[in-house]
């Protein structure tokens, strides 16, 4: 999943928003759509991100999850909350 | 520039209170319609300004950029730039934002001032802000933004007499439309856009030290993964129930009227006139009445979908759903429209444009008739009450109203399955779409945005009984009253008639599923407009039984029909394709005939396969 060779820093404390367990917090690091689950194409995927809020530098917390394998999540970003599925969050890089 | 009336339109992200907005600006005044050659709604209306101006407003499709994702969106990007045909450009946009979150507005604000049309932001829900603490330097931020602002509470008597008047002063100026800037932003533009937006919201905004958590308590319990799943439950049992149990006396009080003012129609008129007595009677007067008669329940089921939706309960229902949906191979956002086609497939089908990927909007379209609609209401209510005794289970479940029950529940099972079989041999190799969708805040529903919504729905549905409805009344009255019966023939009159010949001719094709001939001559209208079939069920057997049938058609109904075949006409109406609104909206949504004709065979096929079923079981049991 993470065979990116410039993103070696993410061995030190960097995180898929996707991986993350409810009651996580950070701060988005960089949007990377590349390799994810989404069926969506990685650079509309990052639009859509985007849009919803989703840019360098927000803080994020998971609120709640989904009943069936903990999916969706419902995700703070900043002051608003985003409901999407962890397919799609794997794109959002945290720490 | 003297135009007679100013194009002010409405634009925003969704979740910031735009149609509260509308709603109060233009009150029940509103028209809905769709844009041509689109099935988007066209919401319009219109107010007069304080010093005497005529405005028109315009609802435009709620989005959060103009790059136009689905057909909703193309819209609002089309009216906007001016390149809409058919439809002026808007004088004036108001851009609407919700107060207490301002980040993904502000960003569609800077795209849109790269429009160059003359532009007010409005803040709405300036109230909930202010009371959570939310500070919000309006002078400064006009300035940063280049634009006029407005405070506004759309929900309050009053709170919209600032947005009018400055409309008055905008009125009173010359405006000039700048050359637009604007191209489809690029990844890196969003993010440009979005960085100008907090730049600005951390200059002009100051937040409250203690941050609202009540939509988070409230959420901690709403969304947990199980205590959510209970509480969505309860929530749609209670709505049926209500649906069922409330909506009672009013509909017997409507019931008494129209078979009074039937009877009293009957008493005035002179006895030679016996045909016009008959049709005014028994054709047009307990023909549309025993449709009006549940005006009561399709009011309480758009009271309950509309407080959801406005309480901001439906996002999270969808989120509840996404997975449990998924497994039917279905979109969390397909909740929704499958929610809205309890009360009408109609608006269901058209609400599918939310999903944006065309398989799962397919497969929405395809299941969506098989919610029960309010439509099946009378069906149901009908049969329930005439063959299912009315008594108390476990001291507080009503008999009745857990058949009704049962009856939706085989209607979303059915949906799931047609679903998943669908996924599996339509489209084996396709991923699933994304779901991404925000969760606004909790707020109190807003009454009168409410109130209007269901008058407007009531309309419509009062609008289809004057005219669809009657004029298939009057239809079946016809072939039920004509040929007459000759002189000294034997038997009711009705068995000379039209009706009758084509009942006789369909019944062997329906007798292996236990419907007779005058079940037959109902389900003819019925193919209009499901409701219709009740009303002809009682001009069938009121014309063949005399007037005091009419007034009963259930005693009738219990006596002539065994259960066997009550059961079999009711699991007949979970699946049949019996409304030709609903099949040329799929046509129209799914651009051809194609769809429309999957949807109408395999509906026909699996009613006449259930039903098939259903009688010879019961008669197997021994139900008679």
């Amino acid at each position: 999943m993470t065979g990116d060779p410039d993103t070696s820093q993410d061995i030190l404390h960097d995180i898929r928003l996707g991986h993350a367990d409810r009651g996580f917090v950070g701060k988005i690091i960089r949007l990377d759509a590349l390799v994810t689950g989404s069926s969506l194409s990685p650079q509309e995927l990052e639009q859509r991100l985007v849009e919803m809020g989703f840019v360098e530098g927000a803080r994020v917390e998971i609120l709640h999850e989904g009943t069936i394998r903990r999916d969706p999540i419902a995700v703070r970003v900043d002051n608003i909350t985003i409901a999407l599925r962890r397919s799609e969050a794997m794109a959002v890089i945290v720490e | 520039m003297t135009t007679a009336s100013l194009r002010l339109a409405l634009v925003g992200a969704p979740n910031t209170g735009k149609t509260s907005l509308f709603n109060s600006l233009t009150g029940s005044r509103q028209k809905v319609a769709n844009y041509p050659g689109v099935t988007v709604e066209r919401k319009s209306g219109g107010f007069v300004t304080p010093e005497g101006r005529s405005v028109t407003v315009l609802d435009l499709p709620g989005t959060y950029s103009l790059r136009g994702r689905s057909p909703d969106e193309e819209i609002t990007r089309d009216i906007v730039l001016g390149r809409f045909d058919g439809e002026a450009v808007p004088d004036l946009m108001l851009c609407v934002a919700d107060a207490t979150n301002l980040r993904l507005t502000l960003r569609l604000v800077l795209e849109l001032k790269r429009v160059g049309r003359p532009m007010m932001l409005v803040l709405n829900m300036i109230d909930i802000a202010r009371r959570r603490g939310v500070t919000i330097d309006l002078d400064r931020m006009s300035q940063e933004l280049g634009l006029p602002i407005v405070t506004s509470v759309a929900v309050r008597k009053g709170g919209v007499d600032e947005l009018l008047k400055r409309t008055d002063e905008f009125l009173a100026k010359s405006h000039e439309a700048a050359a637009s800037e604007w191209t489809t932003p690029t990844i890196a533009d969003l993010k440009a856009a979005q960085r100008e937006a907090d730049r600005i919201i951390a200059a002009v905004v100051t937040l409250p030290t203690k941050p609202d958590t009540l939509t988070n308590r409230i959420d901690s319990v709403v969304l947990h993964p199980v205590w959510g799943l209970v509480i969505l439950a309860v929530i749609l049992f209670v709505m049926f129930q209500a649906v069922f149990t409330w909506a009672q006396p009013a509909m017997e009080l409507l019931s008494d009227g129209f078979a009074a003012l039937g009877q009293l129609i009957h008493d005035l008129m002179p006895a030679g006139w016996g045909l016009l007595q008959s049709f005014l009677q028994n054709g047009l007067i307990s023909g549309v009445g025993s449709v009006i008669v549940f005006l009561p329940q399709i009011i309480i089921i758009f009271l309950f979908i509309l407080l959801l939706e406005d309480f901001g309960y439906m996002a999270r229902a969808a989120f509840l759903m996404d997975r449990i949906m998924g497994g039917a191979g279905l979109h969390g956002r397909a909740f929704i429209p499958l929610l809205s086609s309890f009360a009408c497939a109609i608006p269901g089908i058209m609400a599918t444009r939310v999903i944006d990927n065309r398989r799962d909007r397919l497969t929405t379209i395809l299941i969506a008739p098989l919610m029960t609609c309010s439509a099946r209401i009378p069906v149901y209510t009908l049969i329930i009450s005439a063959f299912v005794p009315a008594t108390t289970l476990w001291g507080f479940v009503n008999l009745q109203g857990l058949v009704m029950f049962g009856l939706y529940a085989a209607g979303i099972t059915s949906a799931l399955t047609v679903s998943a079989i669908a996924k599996f041999f339509l489209w084996r190799d396709h991923a699933p779409a994304p779901f991404m969708l925000e969760l606004p805040d909790y707020k109190m529903p807003r009454l009168r945005s409410i109130a209007i919504g269901v008058f407007t729905r009531a309309k419509m549905f009062l609008y289809r009984a004057g005219t669809t409805i009657l004029s298939m009344m009057v239809l079946i009255w016809f072939l039920a009253s004509f040929p007459q019966a000759p002189a000294g023939a034997e038997g009711p009159a009705i068995n000379y008639s039209f009706a009758a010949m084509i009942g006789h001719a369909l019944e062997p094709l329906l007798r292996p599923i236990g419907f007779n001939w005058q079940i037959a001559v109902a389900l003819i209208p019925g193919m209009a407009a499901r409701e219709v079939a009740v009303a002809a069920l009682g001009t069938v057997y009121s014309i063949e039984g005399g007037k005091e049938a009419a007034d009963q058609i259930g005693q009738v109904l219990a006596q002539k029909w065994t259960l066997a075949t009550a059961l079999s006409l009711l699991v007949w109406y979970i699946f049949a394709p019996q409304c030709a609104s609903t099949l040329a909206v799929i046509r129209r949504e799914t651009g051809g005939a194609k769809w429309m004709v999957v949807t109408f065979i395999y509906m026909l096929a699996l009613a006449y396969a259930a039903s098939f079923l259903t009688f010879n079981l019961a008669q197997a049991l021994g139900l008679h």
